[in-house]
């Protein structure tokens, strides 16, 4: 039987691993994890299994991932879970149906530990926008884990589940893992089946993994992905994916857009950027200057965008069919106060601009507009990967931020997305890995910095065989936060 | 800019009732955001097509077979309020 200390310091695939060589039992490795996600001290989970639970639907697979438990962001349906994308207009819903991801979790043999915090419908980049409180970041819990997979990064990151599911819509899931020190893949928009996860903006949502390593991101993604007849959207990856093997990037070149890295980036985040442009080079790879010429106008363009599918995806709650309804009066008074009671102030805001951008007289020029200026960046991207392999960033322009520090200025909390935005607008895959530890610009202990490596649409295998190679050289060790998730 | 006339406009389409505090909040947030996506008329998008999806798909249609869906109860089961096999409502009318 493995002890404690290894159990925790095990990645997800590791785990597997030593249940299917019977060094230890499912059942002992499902209590230790369910033991650990009882002792939240992060607000992580919104809602947290027990066994019978965790094991519900859960098949005896005897594959690479059985046995090893893991978080669900809230925003995937889990029938017979409670499911609220950490809203008050959802809280108490039960859903009816299993989102297909869970599902092929499930089918994979892997229990469900809990239900992940989040901002509010996913819109937030610290999750403090969740109707249920903020959560806080393992290595310092003055500071946000990012969002708005936020509860699914600082879970894995503080020890309190092996490896989780989060969603992406302008880099949900690689901002919050960069703040974490953990890996975080944002699949090909059409790689994994949306089916069941609540729709923030359809045209840009994508789950994906967030883990302690490279190899688990891609064995999770290989169970994920695939064509799914719910989705109409959705086509998998043809040939699948593999544990990659990679060592070295011989012949490989990597796009730096320094246009977009001139202001508002912390001095030690570059550091451990340029670090890793060095590691990069060693390893046989080739740093090439590249432009995204419209790039620097992506958080514009997404928030019209964003908010505008928003707007039309969130009318759906309005007290008829499911969660709350406030009011009685009458028809038009039941919406309004529902709506006013349900939603928290981000989802307004985006609600209130994106019916804006939609409205008569405003349609052509922020909606239509926002569209075209969307082309121009899915254009960048296309000469970039004309002239480069991959473009690589650091995920986000700071280190993870005190909580509250942003919470005023919305514009402000926005550009922390900067360099994911413009590769969810163009649909690629990026992965976010740890490029090791940088002071925050305010003093205080160092804190994890992500670096940010896209590639062409559907190039999953290319990507995480080379964010392999470069985790091999990088070495990070985010052990030390392993003890901070407890309470 | 967006007045105050324009965001009350805005809440009534959205189904929002909202407090004083909140449009006066909003008014001013909605401004900001406004004047930095206001940026995007700097873009040169003269000719281009608009973007609404990445995936080069089209018309994608599976079999038209009847199946079984969600039953009856089961959808009803998370309603506010249910009634004789369907979702109720308040009325349409406010009561004098």
């Amino acid at each position: 039987m493995g002890n404690n200390t290894e159990l925790l310091a095990a990645s997800g695939a590791e785990t597997a691993a030593q249940i299917a060589a019977g060094e230890v039992s499912a059942a002992e490795v499902l209590d230790f994890w369910l033991a650990r996600a009882a002792g939240d001290g992060l607000n992580g989970y919104l809602w947290q299994a027990d066994r019978d639970s965790a094991l519900s639907g859960v098949a005896d697979s005897g594959g690479p991932l059985a046995g090893a438990p893991i978080a669900i962001k809230d925003i995937f349906c889990t029938e017979g879970v409670p499911t609220t994308a950490a809203s008050k207009i959802l809280s108490g819903y039960v859903p009816p149906y299993t989102a297909t991801a869970v599902g092929h979790l499930r089918a994979a043999g892997m229990p469900m530990l809990g239900k992940t915090n989040m901002d509010e419908f996913a819109m937030g980049s610290s999750n403090e926008n969740s109707a249920f409180g903020a959560c806080l970041n393992p290595w310092d819990t003055g500071r946000v884990p990012g969002g708005s997979s936020g509860g699914s990064a600082a879970v894995v990151a503080g020890g309190l589940a092996p490896w989780s599911l989060g969603t992406d819509t302008g880099g949900s899931i690689r901002q919050p893992a960069g703040f974490c020190g953990i890996v975080g893949l944002k699949p090909t928009y059409g790689a994994i089946s949306r089916f069941g996860m609540i729709a923030f903006a359809s045209s840009l949502d994508q789950c994906g993994p967030l883990t302690r390593d490279v190899t688990d991101a891609a064995l999770l993604l290989a169970a994920l992905q695939g064509r799914d007849e719910m989705d109409s959207t959705s086509v998998g990856i043809e040939g699948g994916i593999e544990a990659p093997s990679a060592e070295r990037l011989d012949g490989l070149t990597f796009g730096v857009p320094r246009d977009l890295m001139r202001e508002g980036i912390e001095a030690g985040v570059l550091a451990r950027f340029e670090d890793t442009l060095i590691r990069i080079a060693e390893l046989g790879g080739e740093i090439v200057d590249i432009e995204l010429p419209h790039a620097e106008h992506a958080i514009s363009a997404y928030y019209v965008l964003a908010p505008a599918e928003a707007s039309t995806n969130l009318s759906r709650y309005d007290g008829v069919r499911y969660g709350l309804r406030a009011s009685d009066e009458d028809l038009l008074s039941m919406y309004e106060v529902t709506r006013e009671e349900g939603f928290g102030p981000e989802v307004k805001r985006r609600i209130m601009l994106g019916t804006y951008a939609l409205s008569s007289g405003y349609y052509d020029a922020y909606y239509g507009g926002a569209q075209r200026v969307r082309t121009r960046i899915v254009e960048d991207f296309q000469d970039a990967f004309g002239q480069v392999d991959f473009v690589v960033t650091p995920t986000s322009p700071t280190v993870a931020f005190e909580l509250g520090e942003k919470t005023a200025d919305p514009w402000s909390m926005y550009l922390s997305d900067i360099f994911t935005v413009p590769i969810s607008l163009a649909g690629v895959p990026a992965i976010s890995i740890p490029a090791g530890l940088a002071e925050p610009e305010g003093g205080g202990p160092e804190l994890p910095v992500g670096f940010q490596i896209a590639a062409p649409a559907f190039a999953e295998q290319k990507l995480l065989e080379a964010a392999h190679a470069l985790e091999g050289a990088i070495g990070f060790d985010g052990s030390a936060a392993l003890e901070g998730g407890l309470a | 800019m967006i007045e105050r006339e324009q965001v009350l406009h805005v809440a009534r389409l959205s189904r929002l009732r909202l407090s004083e505090e909140e449009i006066d909040t909003l008014t001013g947030e909605l401004s900001s955001v406004l004047d930095h996506v206001d940026k995007l008329a700097e873009v040169d998008i003269e000719g281009v097509e608009p973007t609404s999806h990445v995936v080069p798909l089209e018309n994608v249609l599976r079999d038209d077979e009847p199946r079984p869906s969600l039953d009856r109860d089961v959808a009803l089961s998370q309603a506010p309020d249910a009634h004789d096999g369907a979702f109720r409502v308040p009325s349409p009318q406010a009561e004098a």
